[in-house]
């Protein structure tokens, strides 16, 4: 056993320190949430601007929603998805169907994501616009 | 006094395990809606097809053409990295095993059409540790890139050389993307899907489509009617390494 | 315990081997950040070479991994007891070679940071689910023994009963590490080298040569820099069974060739053709096959005769031949041999790449740090309760 107790106070405030500090440093300094502006030219043809579930619902679960259609459409060969909003149907596809009315990609996914700074790797496969342009 | 605060923390650890899973069930929800096939899909039981090189002759370039160019198959001009989903092979490659000593040059130099087997028995299926490349309910090797973990022990596996993998980010050796179909990324392997992405909008395989002359048919195994079946009904048609009984469901007409 | 491996008995020649043991690992890292970045284009691996240094190594490692049971059988089973000063040793040696292969399997993969898709995604008919599953099985069997030994020993008791429960169950799981690894190779239609049901025999008998070879070569180490003396009878009964595991698994590289050459069959010849004398203009490995064959003949010629087996000069040659040869047998040509031969009947040559031979040497020189720290440790306990026994007992002091 060790009993030099002024060694492990010691090293217990370097590891405090080195823990708290991202928190210390960013102390007061949050970032203002982006707004996010829904200028596509396609949404803008729509009546209802509305998603295809809630804005609620796919703003907390897009990326379950994404994942699900992935399983779907991929290992179950269901393409289609039914929205339990409205009843209207979608071809589940991230590249075709999502990103063809919010073709505003750095608007759509890039801002939050830079935000929250995650980051998804969607478009290492999935062609983003910005590749096509 | 010790058991009670063993009892105290167990109850404790319990109540921290549930705080900590409340808010993750809440984002797993999953999603509400619900799934459905496409309205048009082509369906069948057991896509197979038969490739008759007679006809073909002149499409086969047509063919990979179409079929790298709709899944955006990068070119690479390296035979150890390549990426392939359908590609043209000398006959005594293709069918090693049943080439002789005295065969007939211009036959055993004769280019044939290759790509996956879609087989009944796949050793791919068999040995893949996640389940990322497996047989869908219409019998077709489907690849699920986002689950691969790149082991490469499919391609160990697979007898024909069908699988290829990305060595590097194959985005820079594609010509020109196709924005209707994702490209592959560095590190999973990949290969011919018998098309099932046009086949759910009711379209044939790219392939299929390029063979203007009937080179390619295209067809549901198990129904007796069927095109393809009417075709091994009355042709004389063999498979590439029918010995190792992985049962090809790719045929040829020699 | 594991201040004995940080804290006690500077010695300072100890501290620079482990320092140029960190050099090496850092500069594998650094090779595999470039790996990562760009793919594994930067290795000599091809479409038809899937699997090369990388996974060669890692059924290599298996094997030695799986060799502790070789201390632990007799000594647990048979009440060998001239091994219970090492059992300790040859579990450590399993520790730091499992923690080899896996990560020889995580530099080998496309997608490492989806590894867990393998225990998520668990499927049952693919026998590299159950490699991982075993192996890791296997890590935490004989961490959980080494330390529960070895921490009695340091407090001078007998180790809990439940550890010797885990101490049998180790006994089979050491079988099944090597069988399973086999199987990855030997059910696959289309590669006649590995479609043999002689695999996992003959992977376990080159184990039980190739990882007792190593702990002699340890056991000497040990005594010459640390002073640790495994003792004279436990290195010759180890002797013994590398001589035995030697004889066997040459003789099942031999019959091999009965087979293939007999039988004409033309997949069945072709590795063992390309391997030894070349085939279809290509004859990469001809030169180190044939280095095998010398160093593996040797190694029977000086195991053999009971003079040379039990003189300690010899004996090391022999080990180090043991351990070479069966290192390119199984380690660089078993592997890469398989798949030479495509799909299309060519040959595709391998030289792997400059990344790939360093990420490799980094993983050595992990494991042997690894490894290094856990002697360390061995060592201080074994002195300790030498001393111990020693003052008490002066009696067994001169027994041995």
């Amino acid at each position: 056993m060790m009993y030099n107790s002024r060694n492990i106070i010691i090293g217990l405030i370097i590891f405090v320190g080195i823990f708290t500090f991202p928190f210390v440093l960013g102390a007061g300094k949050a970032n203002e949430a982006p707004k996010l502006s829904l200028d596509t030219p396609k949404i803008n043809e729509l009546i209802k601007k509305e998603p295809i579930e809630t804005v609620e619902f796919m703003r907390n679960n897009h990326m379950q929603l994404l994942s699900d259609w992935k399983v779907a459409v991929v290992r179950d060969g269901n393409r289609v998805y039914v929205s339990q909003k409205d009843g209207q149907e979608y071809d589940m596809s991230l590249q075709n169907t999502c990103l063809d009315c919010h073709s505003n990609k750095e608007q759509f996914c890039d801002a939050c994501h830079t935000y929250a700074e995650v980051e998804p790797n969607c478009w290492d496969c999935h062609v983003a616009p910005e590749v096509i342009r | 006094m010790d058991i009670n605060r063993r009892k105290f923390l167990k109850a404790g650890g319990v109540l921290a395990l549930g705080l900590s899973i409340a808010p993750a069930k809440s984002v797993l929800a999953g999603v509400k809606g619900k799934y459905a096939p496409g309205p048009n899909a082509l369906t069948a039981k057991n896509w197979a097809m038969v490739v008759d090189m007679n006809k073909l002759e002149k499409d086969v370039e047509a063919c990979t053409m179409a079929c790298h160019k709709e899944h955006n198959v990068p070119n690479i001009d390296n035979k150890k990295e390549e990426v392939k989903w359908i590609w043209t092979d000398k006959y005594g490659h293709l069918f090693h095993d049943n080439k002789h000593d005295f065969m007939n040059k211009e036959m055993e130099h004769r280019h044939f059409l290759a790509l996956c087997n879609q087989c009944e028995n796949p050793v791919c299926v068999r040995v893949c540790p996640t389940k990322a490349t497996f047989k869908n309910k219409e019998g077709i090797i489907m690849m699920d890139y986002h689950r691969c973990i790149g082991c490469r022990y499919c391609m160990a596996g697979c007898p024909y050389g069908a699988r290829s993998f990305n060595f590097k980010d194959p985005r820079p050796y594609i010509e020109e993307i196709n924005p209707n179909y994702p490209t592959r990324t560095k590190g999973v392997v990949e290969k011919c899907n018998f098309c099932s992405e046009r086949l759910a909008k009711g379209l044939l395989p790219a392939c299929v489509e390029a063979s203007t002359n009937g080179g390619l048919v295209f067809g549901d195994l198990d129904d007796p009617n069927s095109e393809v079946r009417k075709v091994l009904d009355t042709q004389f048609t063999v498979q590439r390494k029918p010995s190792l009984g992985t049962k090809p469901k790719v045929f040829y007409i020699l | 315990m594991l201040e004995k491996a940080l804290i006690k008995e500077n010695n300072r020649i100890f501290w620079y081997w482990i320092l140029s043991l960190v050099v090496l690992v850092g500069v594998g890292f650094n090779s595999y950040l470039h790996q990562l970045d760009q793919g594994l284009t930067v290795t000599g691996l091809s479409r038809d070479i899937s699997w090369g240094l990388y996974i060669g190594q890692f059924t290599f490692f298996v094997g030695v991994a799986a060799s502790a049971v070789m201390l632990v059988l007799p000594y647990y089973l048979h009440n060998v007891k001239e091994f219970g000063r090492i059992t300790v040793v040859g579990e450590f040696l399993a520790v730091s070679a499992v923690i080899m292969c896996m990560l020889f399997i995580i530099v080998d993969m496309g997608m490492p940071m989806r590894v867990l898709n393998m225990f998520l995604y668990p499927t049952f008919n693919s026998p590299m689910f159950w490699d991982a599953t075993v192996l890791t099985g296997y890590l935490l069997l004989n961490i959980f023994i080494g330390w529960n030994v070895l921490e009695a020993e340091s407090k001078g008791v007998n180790p809990p009963k439940w550890v010797k429960t885990l101490i049998i169950i180790s006994i089979p799981w050491a079988v099944s590490i090597h069988t399973v690894t086999a199987f990855l190779y030997a059910g696959l239609p289309g590669r006649h080298y590995w479609l043999t049901a002689l695999i996992a025999p003959k992977f376990l008998a080159s184990a039980f040569a190739t990882g007792p070879a190593l702990l002699i070569l340890i056991c000497f180490l040990l005594k010459k820099f640390a002073g640790f003396d495994a003792g004279k009878k436990a290195i010759q009964k180890l002797a013994l069974i590398i001589t035995y595991a030697m004889s066997i698994s040459i003789f099942m590289v031999a019959v091999e060739f009965f087979t293939a050459f007999f039988s004409q069959v033309p997949g069945h010849m072709v590795t063992l053709q390309y391997l030894f004398v070349g085939a279809h203009g290509y004859s990469q490995f001809v030169a180190i096959m044939w280095i095998f064959v010398i160093l593996a003949v040797l190694a029977l010629g000086l195991l053999i005769p009971r003079k040379t087996r039990e003189n300690d000069k010899t004996l090391i040659i022999a080990c180090i031949f043991v351990f070479v040869s069966m290192f390119i047998e199984k380690g660089l040509t078993f592997v890469i041999g398989g798949l030479s031969e495509n799909p299309f009947g060519e040959i595709t040559p391998y030289i792997p790449g400059i990344h790939e031979v360093l990420i490799s040497i980094g993983i050595w020189a992990l494991g042997i740090m690894i490894a290094s720290l856990f002697y360390k440790m061995v060592v201080s306990v074994k002195r300790e309760s030498d001393f111990a026994n020693a003052s008490f007992n002066k009696q067994e002091m001169r027994d041995c």
